[in-house]
């Protein structure tokens, strides 16, 4: 892999999109915290969820962002940041609806 | 549906599948993952913004309604990708042609639609109030 030519940069623009995804991830989760924070228990269990999915997407994209060589690709990875997308959302849809109450 | 979810957590199973593609491919089908990933957690992101930032709306909970179908279409666009990142990386190691999607078209006819009846509330809230 060292000696082969490779004019794309593949694994660095690969690396540099899981960066941008775990940025996204912080914005969107501080949006929720945000949102579920002002009183009340639920609020609260419902921010805390949402720190707790946060952590864990970190521990996901992270590896993925850092290190040089080849990348890795694929793997159990991807569902489950997928996966943690639709926690964040459905935490979002818990905090809006505990408004209305 | 159970099956499609079973397999997106079986690496295993994906990579027993055809020859090994150039590295590159993969690459690429994980970054347009990623992208659409982002596009997921961007709406998201909108949902939760208009349900703490949009002022009172004319119809009572409209903002509350805005909120929850961008959470769940951001919801939706995530468990997408993953599901259109693994046919792709199936059909790249098969060799088979990429698996076509009307998924953006309706995506894109859904945003935009939102944002149409979004004009006309603005619209009657500024006539309304005069």
């Amino acid at each position: 892999m060292s000696t082969a030519r490779d004019p794309g940069l593949q694994p660095e623009r690969t690396r540099l999109a899981w960066r941008r995804t775990l940025l996204t991830v912080t914005v969107v989760a501080a949006l929720a915290v945000r949102l579920a924070s002002p009183g009340g228990p639920t609020g609260a269990l419902i921010a805390g969820l949402t720190v707790l999915v946060w952590g864990a997407l970190l521990v996901l994209c992270w590896p993925r962002g850092t290190g040089t060589g080849p990348a890795r690709t694929g793997g159990r990875t991807l569902p489950l940041v997928a996966l943690g997308t639709v926690g964040l959302a459905l935490l979002g849809v818990l905090a809006v609806l505990r408004g209305l109450w | 549906m159970w099956a499609a979810i079973r397999h997106w957590f079986d690496p295993a199973e994906l990579r027993s599948v055809g020859e090994p593609p150039d590295y590159r491919f993969s690459l690429a089908n994980e970054r347009t993952f990623l992208a659409w990933l982002r596009t997921g957690l961007a709406l998201v992101g909108g949902g939760l913004a208009a349900a703490q930032f949009l002022p009172p709306l004319p119809m009572s909970h409209l903002r509350e309604v805005i909120a929850v179908a961008l959470l769940l279409l951001g919801g939706t666009v995530a468990i997408r990708a993953v599901d259109h990142w693994a046919r792709t990386e199936r059909a790249i190691r098969l060799g088979q042609e990429l698996p076509a999607s009307r998924f953006p078209a309706i995506l894109a006819l859904a945003v935009g639609a939102g944002a149409l009846l979004l004009v006309v509330a603005v619209l009657v809230r500024a006539i309304g109030g005069r």
